[in-house]
């Protein structure tokens, strides 16, 4: 008796978030992998035609996939360095004791809350705009040009966005990290005669391996998947030089309309994307000390 | 001189934040140019501040219907994903057998799966079923909130699940010997208690929410519907050359933005902080 009422209680708070979750991500996420088994231009009354792994195959002589690979995994590289080295640069300015640290916090993490999208084309006026304008001004015009119209220096604007984006989220993580460093450890270092790049490289670091254990993760799963800002800052130009990875699955499907292949590319991305963080997360965690 | 050292940090500091909030500056000063002004200095403080574009560009983007949808959809999506992730997780972290393990896994699980791997089959399934059992998931705003409430689930449920395992059992135990039910327990013992992480899990919802462009993007297409987003989308498609009309489009999004970060600021520091090293 008492059982059966149990059970109806766990179905009760368990099944209705169970369900909305099983149609929106579960079963989509394996219609998917069936569907990139197909041949299928995505309307209805078309005939799926079963290519069994041609779809995989075709894949390996898809030059713009593995341009746009390359340019992913080139782009997901630098923003990665680029963000954590100045949320951490951030995240230790701001722990210091000053008046301002705490207004400079706000202000660094603004960005984030605005989203990609509208970042995007904020960015887009400043290279076209600003940036020129700022090249007449000082005569740097080698540093102030439009990147945006230069297919290498393209991606390092996506860079340089995208580190403005995500630097004050992963300024957070440190900062809880920094804070969480005993106040003793680090005036037992003072006496003991340490100084600031001792402290830095033996004491801080190897205890902020979980906040970069995190910082790490999100930046490398964000950077992977990024599509707002390449959408609204560049479009993927010039030429395609900013296409990356979900972009590039986006037209294919929904561009080209090729429905099998685009879909055999997403299954393929998914799995890049799920070794490289879980590689990341296994090793970094190694890294990890006990207090 | 150590206070003169501390005096110098302090302006540097504040200088270094000041220049990175500088992109902010030029799309305030230039929302006000016209566009001759724009062009011969886009550095300099405008002249005179007309509202001009202000009330151009909320007329373009349909500016009122948007933030409508956007509050509406952000809103009600995150109040259902508070409720039935909370319930879930304690439901799954409070019953430990097999069943309780494998949803609990198949939830953060997921948690890699990027959005581009299941949009396209998506997109098929609420086709399916707008047309096979007749419940409209496209062009409604409830379809977009169900499909919020999907996507955002893994994520509210792993921070629920690690904060109830905080929390002793002995109080539930208490309140079912005064004869409370399940319910009762729940809403009136643990879910008060789950306070804290609640504002994480509301504070990171709401931001993911809000600026989501690709999901609405595929699910709405009445320009009656537009989100935020997608109305800047919009609106950028046809106004990017006149870019001081672009500058206030810009602004506008941006304001809804700012209120709520002066509103919540400590909440939402400390939430993501919190959020991160759960």
């Amino acid at each position: 008796m008492k059982n059966s009422k149990n059970r109806l209680w766990y179905i009760l708070f368990v099944a209705p978030l169970v369900l909305i979750f099983a149609t929106v991500v579960v079963i989509p996420f394996l219609m998917g992998i069936y569907y990139a088994f197909f041949q299928w231009d995505g309307i209805g009354a078309n005939p799926k035609v079963f290519v069994g792994f041609d779809n995989f195959k075709h894949l390996l002589t898809d030059t713009r996939f593995f341009k746009s690979a390359w340019l992913t995994t080139l782009f997901t590289i630098l923003a990665v360095a680029s963000v954590n080295i100045v949320g951490l640069f951030f995240a230790l300015l701001v722990t210091s004791k000053l008046r301002t640290a705490n207004a400079a916090r706000t202000m660094i993490f603004m960005p984030y809350l605005i989203g990609g999208l509208i970042l995007g084309y904020i960015w887009q006026f400043i290279f076209t705009d600003v940036f020129k304008r700022l090249g007449e001004l000082t005569g740097f015009d080698n540093v102030f040009f439009n990147w945006l119209m230069d297919p290498q220096y393209a991606l390092y604007a996506m860079v340089f966005v995208f580190t403005w984006q995500m630097a004050g989220y992963v300024m957070i993580i440190y900062i809880a990290g920094i804070q969480g460093i005993p106040e003793d450890v680090i005036e037992a270092s003072k006496i003991d005669g340490a100084n600031g790049w001792q402290r830095l490289r033996k004491i801080i670091f190897p205890l902020l391996m979980p906040a970069f254990t995190i910082s790490l993760f999100l930046t490398l799963s964000s950077a992977f998947k990024v599509y707002d800002v390449n959408l609204s800052l560049t479009g993927g130009g010039p030429a395609n030089a900013t296409e990356l990875f979900a972009m590039n699955i986006y037209n294919e499907i929904f561009g080209y309309g090729n429905y099998g292949f685009g879909q055999a590319k997403a299954i393929v991305f998914f799995l890049i994307v799920a070794a490289i963080t879980l590689t990341q997360v296994y090793l970094t965690k190694k890294r990890e000390v006990e207090m | 001189m150590k206070k003169t050292t501390t005096i110098i940090k302090n302006i540097l500091l504040f200088l270094v934040a000041l220049l990175f909030l500088s992109p902010i500056y030029i799309i305030i000063t230039n929302s006000f140019k016209n566009r001759q002004e724009l062009y011969t200095n886009v550095l300099a403080l405008p002249e005179s501040f007309s509202f001009q574009y202000y009330s151009e560009a909320i007329q373009k983007m349909n500016f009122m219907s948007a933030i409508g949808n956007s509050l509406y959809i952000t809103i009600v999506s995150v109040f259902f994903i508070v409720i039935l992730s909370s319930m879930t997780a304690w439901m799954l972290a409070r019953t430990n057998n097999r069943l309780s393990n494998i949803i609990f896994m198949t939830f953060i699980a997921t948690m890699l799966i990027p959005f581009q791997t299941i949009m396209m089959p998506l997109m098929q399934l609420m086709g399916t079923i707008t047309n096979d059992l007749g419940i409209p998931m496209f062009n409604t705003r409830e379809g977009l909130i169900f499909m919020h409430i999907g996507f955002h689930s893994s994520l509210s449920v792993f921070l629920y699940h690690g904060f109830v395992k905080s929390i002793p059992r002995t109080l539930e135990e208490a309140a079912t010997i005064d004869g409370a039910s399940k319910f009762g327990v729940f809403w009136k013992v643990i879910f008060p208690m789950l306070k804290p992480i609640t504002v994480t899990v509301m504070i990171l919802n709401v931001i993911s929410i809000w600026n989501d462009y690709l999901l609405p993007s595929l699910t709405l297409t009445d320009r009656g519907l537009r989100t935020i987003p997608l109305s800047t989308f919009y609106f950028f498609g046809e106004f990017t050359i006149q870019w001081n009309l672009a500058m206030a489009g810009l602004m506008l999004t941006i304001i809804p933005v700012v209120i709520f970060y002066a509103l919540a600021q400590k909440h939402i520091i400390k939430g993501i902080g919190d959020g991160a090293v759960k």
